[in-house]
């Protein structure tokens, strides 16, 4: 009895024991990290007043800017106001800078700003311009990298999301545009569900001249398929440009369903060379379009709007060997050239495997007119005879491809959350790492050119969660820094962003340093309302519109007194920076202004409106602190009654003789 | 034989003409604000900097403790040396054709003398720059001055300033050199 008591009670302890154990063996465990490598800090740190190797361009997303890292430090350099209005810097504010923000519809002050694109020249990043396409209004900006600062912004018409864009042929001949969504051709009001019917998906060309000017060459009319990415090719496949499709359902409601239904979509490639013999014979047709194209002169340090009425059209029924699809599982996202221009990964997001096109077989196949079928004119040629190889269950949701100097390719998974690195050639998988968490597009700097510098590699992820200090709901984006010199890749260091960071590219900072503009000199000024020294200020009324031809110099401003505006006038205060000194701006704000402020750089010429609406005496003043006496740098304007006589006159004390 | 002194003169014209073409001296402004220096530069005949906004940017830096403008057309100076220097080389010149020793001493001695007077008229502008104050200036600093080195460098409120002689006021010195030189060569030769 009492030895069955003693058994049992052993047995019970023994048993729950056991299932002790077997419970703490499934206890919810976070995987850790990967092990970081001990000499990371160092590969990271950047002295005190040292210079980052590359400097990366990041997309804002959905804040409309660009900012500018520093790698590897991950400092953050810059933001560059793009298609948002920019309070600090007053861009989109002052009067000069409102022009680049004109479309079609008016006034847009906002867009979701994709893919940074630096331009190029023989394939090689060249450190001139930084194109970027916005989204919602399609446009493409320029951003000229002697300022740092947007230069031109163009619309593009005939479209609608404008995502598989800017994309650079390999010496910036072109910049392209292809529409996400499509739309109906010409716009119009039509049944959404006369989709197969009505709507088009346009792809452009915006050509680019050697002063940086863009203009639409021409544009190329397909099938309402989605056009999503795209990469024009470099070396040996220079003169064609590919761009991904998803879509080819050709559906208008539920997608995530309804256009995942084909086993392979389309990347569209694009002859630019044909299609400019094709202009050349007049083979297009000139299709009512408007669009504007913006520009910033650096002389008159103002922006123009130019309204342009049409477009040159191909269509590939009157343009045979403009375009052929090459057939690519499944809805594939990014679609990216290898340095050698022969390799054409078409990234399925939808696919177990990754599939790469030869873009020698691509060309032989088109010789020898292997098609499957035709569809609106362009040639679907057989996936078979296209295809280079194919990287075998490499990972889930392959996104974006980017290549190092040694033949390697580097491909993001969104659903497994990693990077992937592959040969080139042999598609064998060489090593896995991964992204915290979701990563979207990658950057290796010059990664997508004909020379990438394969030294670091920047994941930009779509999630963030616990990497950094929770701040409410909403958390920045985070990007990481690997190592890309060795075998295997290393995490170096993770960084939260601006924005939505979609792409970025990167380039040596010793592309950019000799370029830079340190001021613009004041005997170039050409703006109208320039005052070019403290005897040309004044103030000048015409009818309700008074004139303020105002300067800065440390540590004041001419005029500094102001009488006679009265309620309701429209007053432009011209303020023309006297300085010659590099990095001395002088900002200019007056109360009751309903905009923003002035930053004025060293000779440049900025407005501000202001239309006082009660009397008063307001202060004006300088908000970049500027000099030992910036809090001196201050005035004032004396607003009086809309039927007062108060006389208009201005003065500066006596500064000095 | 006779020749050397001649030829020796002649260099020495040579290296006269060099001082029209770079700056004279230069005064180098380092402060913290100015990691790369403010450089003002003395030519014969004008003032400027290594940016086109450089006198501005000094005069700047100078009115906050009231030191006067400087002005180019205000100092007379900058009209006079180069006539001065035209009667230096066609002096040289004729000293090297007519090969006379006293042409060579006098050539030489008032190339050093004019040498001398013109630093200490630079000492004299600086002086007036660094203590003509205008007593309304925003900064005040009791019994500070703010001259500049006329030769050295100098530690003036935030700044490290260096006054030192730029290619062309090595030539001169050059030029005054070789005149001593063909006039030793001259004396010896005359002597033998
Ligand atoms: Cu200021």
């Amino acid at each position: 009895m009492k030895r069955n008591k003693i058994l049992i009670t052993s047995l019970v302890i023994l048993g729950l024991v056991a299932i002790f154990k077997f419970v703490a063996c499934v206890t919810p465990e976070k995987p850790g990290d990967s092990a970081l490598n001990s000499d990371a800090a160092n590969k990271v740190y950047v002295a005190p007043g040292e210079y980052d190797e590359f400097y990366g361009f990041f997309s804002g997303g959905f804040s409309g800017q660009v900012s500018v890292y520093g790698l590897p430090s991950g400092r953050l350099l810059k933001v560059i106001p793009v298609f948002s209005q920019d309070a600090e810097k007053g861009y989109g504010y002052n009067e000069e800078t409102k022009p680049l923000l004109n479309t079609s519809f008016g006034f847009v002050p906002w867009d979701d700003a994709h893919h940074p694109e630096l331009s190029q020249t023989n394939g090689e990043t060249d450190g001139r311009w930084l194109f970027i396409n916005g989204n919602n209004t399609p446009r493409i900006a320029r951003i000229d990298l002697t300022t740092f600062e947007t230069a031109e912004i163009i619309e593009i018409p005939n479209s609608g999301g404008n995502h598989s864009s800017p994309f650079t042929t390999q010496n910036t001949e072109y910049v392209v545009a292809g529409t996400r969504f499509g739309v109906p051709y010409p716009q119009k009001d039509v049944a959404i569900d006369s989709y197969a019917e009505n709507f088009k998906g346009m792809l452009s060309y915006i050509k680019v001249d050697e002063k940086g000017h863009m203009d639409i060459a021409f544009q190329i009319l397909l099938p309402a398929f989605d056009y999503d990415l795209a990469h024009s090719g470099k070396g040996k496949s220079d003169g064609w440009t590919f761009f991904t499709s998803y879509n080819t359902e050709q559906k208008h409601d539920l997608l995530e369903v309804n256009a995942s239904q084909n086993d392979k979509d389309f990347i569209a490639a694009v002859n630019w060379k044909k299609a400019e013999e094709y202009v050349a014979q007049g083979k297009f047709k000139e299709i009512p379009a408007n669009y504007y194209i913006n520009r910033y002169d650096d002389d008159t340090h103002t922006a123009t709007s130019n309204l342009k009425k049409t477009v040159k059209v191909l269509t590939p029924e009157d343009c045979p060997g403009l375009v052929y699809f090459l057939p690519t599982p499944k809805s594939p996202h990014g679609v990216d050239v290898d340095p050698s221009g022969e390799y054409i990964i078409g990234n399925g997001k939808l696919s177990a495997d990754l599939t790469v096109h030869s873009f020698t077989n691509m060309l032989s196949a088109i010789e020898n007119q292997e098609y499957e079928t035709t569809i609106a004119g362009v040639p679907v040629l057989k996936y078979d005879k296209v295809v280079g190889g194919v990287v075998v269950k490499p990972g889930l949701g392959p996104l974006h491809t980017e290549f190092d100097n040694e033949g390697n390719a580097y491909t993001t998974f969104f659903i497994s959350s990693e990077v992937v690195k592959w040969k080139l050639g042999t598609w064998e998988v060489l090593d896995r790492i991964p992204t915290y968490y979701s990563v979207g597009h990658l950057m290796i700097p010059g990664g997508d050119s004909h020379k990438p510098d394969g030294k670091y590699l920047v994941a930009l992820n779509k999630i963030t969660k616990d990497r950094y200090l929770p701040t409410g709901p909403e958390m920045n984006h985070s990007a990481q820094l690997y190592d890309i010199s060795g075998d295997k890749m290393k995490l170096l260091l993770d960084f939260p962003t601006v924005g939505e960071p979609h792409y970025a590219q990167g380039i040596a900072a010793s592309k950019l340093i000799s370029n830079s503009k340190k001021i613009f000199k004041l005997e170039d000024n050409q703006h109208p309302y320039r005052a070019l020294g403290e005897k040309e200020t004044k103030v000048v009324r015409d009818g309700n519109i008074v004139h303020v031809y105002m300067t800065t110099i440390r540590s004041h401003f001419a005029p500094d007194n102001i009488e006679g505006i009265k309620v309701g006038d429209k007053v432009y205060f011209h303020v023309t920076n006297l300085e010659q000194d590099f990095d001395v701006p002088h900002g200019f704000a007056v109360q009751g202004a309903r905009n923003a402020e002035l930053l004025i750089m060293p000779g440049q010429t900025e407005t501000l409106f202001w239309m006082p609406e009660r009397e008063g005496v307001f202060p004006f003043y300088c908000t970049d602190f500027c000099s030992a006496l910036h809090q001196e740098m201050q005035g004032y304007v004396r607003v009086s009654p809309a039927n007062a006589n108060t006389p208009l006159k201005w003065s500066t004390g006596e500064p000095e003789s | 034989m006779s020749k050397l002194p001649r030829l020796v003169n002649t260099l020495a014209v040579v290296a006269l003409l060099a001082v029209f073409l770079w700056p004279i001296w230069q005064i180098v402004l380092y402060a913290p604000q100015y990691p790369d220096g403010v450089k003002m530069y003395i030519y014969v005949d004008k003032l400027g900097g290594d940016s086109p906004g450089t006198l501005q940017n000094v005069n700047i830096l100078n009115h906050y403790v009231g030191m006067k403008k400087i002005e180019p057309d205000s100092i007379p100076e900058l009209k006079l040396m180069t006539p001065i220097l035209l009667f230096f080389v066609v002096f040289g010149l004729i000293t090297a054709i007519f090969d006379k020793k006293w042409m060579y001493y006098v050539w030489t001695l008032l190339l050093i003398v004019t040498f001398l007077v013109g630093l200490y008229d630079f000492y004299l502008w600086e002086y007036d720059y660094g203590h003509t104050l205008d007593p309304n200036a925003p900064m005040k600093f009791d019994g500070a001055s703010f001259q500049p080195p006329v030769f050295g460098k100098k530690v003036i409120l935030n700044f490290v300033v260096y006054s030192i002689p730029h290619i062309a006021g090595y030539c001169l010195a050059i030029s005054a050199g070789l005149g001593i030189l063909a006039s030793f060569l001259k004396y010896k030769f005359s002597k033998a």
